[in-house]
This record gives structure tokens, C-alpha cells and sequence, in this order.
């Protein structure tokens, strides 16, 4: 089965091989995946499945065993201290949480990586801060909060304004539904593909929510027992003929997933 | 069968792994001493944190420490007729030991616990993955200033607590022992010297690496929420209270070995 997306020329990001174990548990087994320039993807899986820790390889967060991530054609795991910075300057995470600095206000967190590099004063980042946040449905009033007086929805669209404040060319997103109601996930999943496209930026999410992975990826990988078995169009989840996708994303309980589950 | 001899290295390799991970730590930390950007007004924060923070609990229990040294080596030395020697081992007592000891004790109770509930918390809620994914080195943002912050703040506070330790003894000796003021604190002053202050302060600035090094150690590898972070926070407290009290010995002997 193809397991690459069809990409022309260069994609924006490319993994070959990518494996990580930890301990005796191998997480990720040979992970493939072409992920093309200006638009979304959508990594799909079951909890455990990998997708978190394929991200955060991607991020540099987690080193991995074996294989290669390369963006825009450069070997990332080969670069230096320096040059990885850089790299991280164009890239942008919402996290599943959020995790907002609890320490700082909302407006500081949403110009966090502005201020760290002191590409703009203080007085800047407020109205910075609050063109950013008017971008993402919030009153500048909300920039003076603590992320401790937020509700859940506001701390993700809080989140998502500190992704875009820099304005990078690569957005990933963790879970950026998980604990919201259906209205306010359709919401943040609605400011995610105009914030994308406006920047035009090439977007990664993760997730399990199916109608969220439908509005906001235009291509979609599943990753299962850490490899990718599946890539395609986002439109066609739940009719690829894959057995594995199509039970995931119709939420199913019989099917190949739950068989290996009882064996 | 179990082999007590291969446990017995297995918890050696272990604390030896240990050691040398917090070594490291430590060193990666200092080096961002010298290399920008240097983050003022994290170093500020918790600047003010440790020492104008830690001023009331700090000068409470110098104040009286110094009281209860008093009173009891009056007790001691009244047998035999050396009352007026009380004077003297205060001031001893305070600046070489007391003092930094009480003080960093007080500290390491006080932020030790809250660097490693913040820096643990901070790990837990992936704030410390999105410090890397918005371009800021957590060891640079997180452990520098903070470490930098105590070694500076536990000098000032323990030269707070040598002058309110000798003065509660002074108010002691006064007030309840019949001492003279002006005798008492002239015997104090002609006793006193530059050593025993230094050595004090010496080790609180030792001291003070310790504490905010063992709150941010434990704090940044804390794993497994809540429960986690109450764990790497009681850890901190224990560890820095004990390398305080083995360091002092240290400390010491190097000041004062005849």
C-alpha cells in the first residue's frame, strides 16, 4: 500500500524510517510520510498509536533512533545548535493543553517568542498582542488575564494567537479540539484554516476527532502500532477502503483494530 | 536468587548515573552565565523571590535563634562563673553557623519547594516543550537566572540574619540575663572577626546554589502529574536540606581545620 503522500517536486517535510523506542515499547517503526507545502495534514491514530511522538521528533523535542526528518529539503537531524534555533523561529505548535506560561500574562505569552528574541519592545508586543488576538476572536481586554482566569476554549485560541504571533511557515497542532464542546471545536477548527491560509503556511494536527480532521486537513495519514498505514485525501476518511481507517474514523467498535485488541 | 553483591553495584552505577546527571546539569546551566541573551528580568524575579521574600521568615528565626542561644549558654556558663563568654559565643555561633545554616534551611523549605512545584508543573503541562518550540532554551530561561538569583540573594539574607541573631541575643542578655548594652556589644565586636563573617557568607552563597540547583533539578525531570510534582517538590526540599547540612562540614573544615 502506498504509504506517501504524492508530493511534486520537494515537500515541505519529509520523514523516512523514523523510529523511537523507548525502553522495550517501540513507539514509532519505520514512520514514512511526505507532507506538501501550504497545506494541512492530518495525522491520525489511536491513543499510543505514535502521532504525538512523531510530532515531537519533528519538533526536536524527542531525538529519534533511526531515520530522517528532512523541511524544505535539509536534514534536520544534522544541524547544529544554531541552525535548528532558526529552523524553530518559522515553526509554530498549539499544544493540547495549550500550555500557556502561567507565569505571564495572556499578552506576553501570545508575544512570547517576539519579546525572548527582542525583535519588539514591550510596548509593541501589547498591541501586537492585540492585533493577534483580535485575529483569533479575542478582546485585546483578555491580553492583560492570567491563562489561570481563561476559560478551556479561550486558553486554545490563546494558544493558536502565540503559534501565529511570529508568523511562522509551519504550524503544528496537538489535539486542538480535545476537551472543547462541538460548537467551540468547530470554532477553533474554523480560525485554524483561516489563520493557515492567511499565512499560508503548510499546517500538521493530530488528532481523533474526526469531523475536526475533515475541516482542517486537506490530506490525512493514519499511524498504526507506530508505523503510517494509510495516507489520502481528508475528504475521503471514513471511505478510503482502507479496514483499518475506515473503522477509526467511523468509530466502529467491530473491526481489524479491535480483533488485534482481544487476541 | 537474589545477589546481594550485584544490587549493591546496581545502586551504585545508579547513584553514580545520578550524579553525574546533575553535575552536567549544573555545568549547562553556568554556561549560559556568559552566552546572551541573558533574561534580566526572569534573574529580577527571582531575585526578589529569594531575598525580599524570604526577609520575615528568615529574620523571625535569626531573631530567635539568637535569643535562644543566648539563654541557653548563660544556663551552661553561669556554672562556671563564664557568663561573660555568652556574648561571644553568640556572635561565633551566629556568623559561622547559625546563621547561614538556619537561613538556607528556611530557603530551602521555602524555594526550594516552590522551583521544583513550578519548573515541575511547568514540565508536566509541556510549558517547557513550548519554550523550545518558540525558540527559548528552558535551561537558559528556567535554571540560570534562578541559580544565579540564589548564590546572590542567600548572602544578603544571611548577613540579615547575622545582625538580627546578635541582636536578639543582645536583647536576651539585656533585657532578661542583666548583661550591660554597651559591655555586651563591645565584647561582641572585639570578638568578632572578618573570617567568621566571610566563611558565613561563603557558604550561603554555596548554600544557595545548592537549594535553587536541587528545586530545578527535580523539578525539570519530574514526571506523572500531580502525584510527579509533589514528589520532585518533597525531593528538593529533603536533598538540598541534607547537602546543607554535609556542605556546612565541609565548608568548616576547610575555614577552620587547625
Amino acid at each position: 500500500m502506498d504509504t506517501k503522500a504524492h508530493v511534486d517536486g520537494v515537500p515541505k517535510i519529509r520523514l523516512r524510517g523514523l523510529s523511537k523506542a523507548f525502553g522495550d515499547k517501540k513507539v514509532l517503526d519505520g514512520v514514512d510520510l511526505d507532507i506538501r507545502a501550504g497545506h494541512g495534514m492530518v495525522i491520525l491514530g489511536g491513543s499510543g498509536s505514535g502521532k504525538s511522538v512523531t510530532i515531537k521528533c519533528i519538533l526536536g523535542l524527542i531525538q529519534p533512533d533511526a531515520g530522517t526528518i528532512e523541511i524544505d529539503g535539509r536534514d534536520v537531524l544534522a544541524m547544529g545548535r544554531r541552525e535548528r534555533e532558526e529552523l524553530n523561529d518559522r515553526i509554530g505548535m498549539l499544544f493540547q493543553n495549550g500550555a500557556l506560561f502561567d507565569s505571564l500574562p495572556v499578552w506576553e505569552n501570545v508575544c512570547f517568542k517576539l519579546l525572548a528574541q527582542k525583535r519588539i519592545t514591550r510596548g509593541a508586543a501589547r498591541d501586537k498582542a492585540a492585533e493577534v488576538l483580535a485575529q483569533v476572536g479575542l478582546a485585546a481586554s483578555v491580553g492583560d488575564l492570567s491563562p489561570a482566569e481563561l476559560s478551556g476554549g479561550m486558553q486554545k485560541r490563546v494558544g493558536l494567537a502565540r503559534a501565529i504571533a511570529a508568523q511562522p511557515d509551519i504550524i503544528f497542532f496537538d489535539e486542538p479540539t480535545t476537551g472543547l464542546d462541538p460548537i467551540m471545536g468547530a470554532v477553533i477548527d474554523g480560525l485554524i484554516v483561516d489563520v493557515v491560509k492567511r499565512l499560508g503556511a503548510t499546517a500538521v494536527s493530530i488528532t481523533h476527532d474526526m469531523a475536526s480532521a475533515r475541516r482542517i486537513g486537506d490530506d490525512a495519514a493514519m499511524i498504526h502500532r507506530g508505523k503510517i498505514v494509510w495516507t489520502g485525501a481528508a475528504a475521503a476518511l471514513g471511505n478510503t477502503g482502507n479496514p483499518l481507517v475506515d473503522q477509526f474514523a467511523r468509530g466502529e467498535r467491530e473491526g481489524p483494530i479491535q480483533m488485534e485488541l482481544r487476541r | 536468587m537474589l545477589n546481594p553483591v550485584a544490587a549493591i553495584g546496581r545502586a551504585v552505577l545508579s547513584a553514580c548515573r545520578e550524579v553525574g546527571a546533575l553535575v552536567l546539569f549544573a555545568l549547562e546551566a553556568l554556561s549560559h552565565l556568559l552566552r546572551p541573551p541573558f533574561y534580566a528580568r526572569q534573574f529580577l524575579r527571582h531575585l526578589a523571590e529569594i531575598a525580599y521574600f524570604s526577609l520575615p521568615v528568615v529574620a523571625l528565626t535569626a531573631i530567635f535563634t539568637g535569643m535562644v542561644l543566648a539563654l541557653q549558654s548563660y544556663t551552661g556558663f553561669v556554672r562556671f562563673n563564664a557568663e561573660g563568654a555568652v556574648a561571644n559565643v553568640v556572635v561565633l555561633s551566629i556568623t559561622r553557623e547559625l546563621g547561614p545554616v538556619i537561613a538556607s534551611l528556611m530557603v530551602a523549605g521555602r524555594i526550594g519547594a516552590s522551583f521544583a512545584a513550578e519548573i515541575g508543573t511547568m514540565r508536566v503541562t509541556d510549558q517547557i516543550d513550548a519554550l523550545t518550540t518558540l525558540s527559548t532554551n528552558p535551561m537558559k530561561y528556567l535554571v540560570t537566572p534562578r541559580l544565579l538569583a540564589g548564590v546572590i540573594a542567600l548572602p544578603f539574607l544571611v548577613a540579615v540574619a547575622d545582625i538580627l541573631g546578635v541582636m536578639g541575643g543582645w536583647l536576651i542578655g539585656t533585657t532578661k540575663l542583666g548583661f550591660n548594652s554597651a559591655g555586651y556589644l563591645k565584647a561582641t565586636l572585639d570578638f568578632l572577626e572578618v573570617i567568621d563573617v566571610v566563611s558565613g557568607l561563603v557558604k550561603a552563597a554555596v548554600f544557595g546554589f545548592v537549594i535553587t540547583l536541587m528545586g530545578c533539578w527535580c523539578g525539570y525531570y519530574s514526571k506523572g502529574g500531580a502525584q510527579g510534582v509533589g514528589a520532585a517538590t518533597t525531593m528538593a526540599v529533603v536533598s538540598s536540606s541534607i547537602l546543607i547540612l554535609a556542605l556546612d562540614y565541609v565548608l568548616t573544615e576547610m575555614f577552620f581545620a587547625q
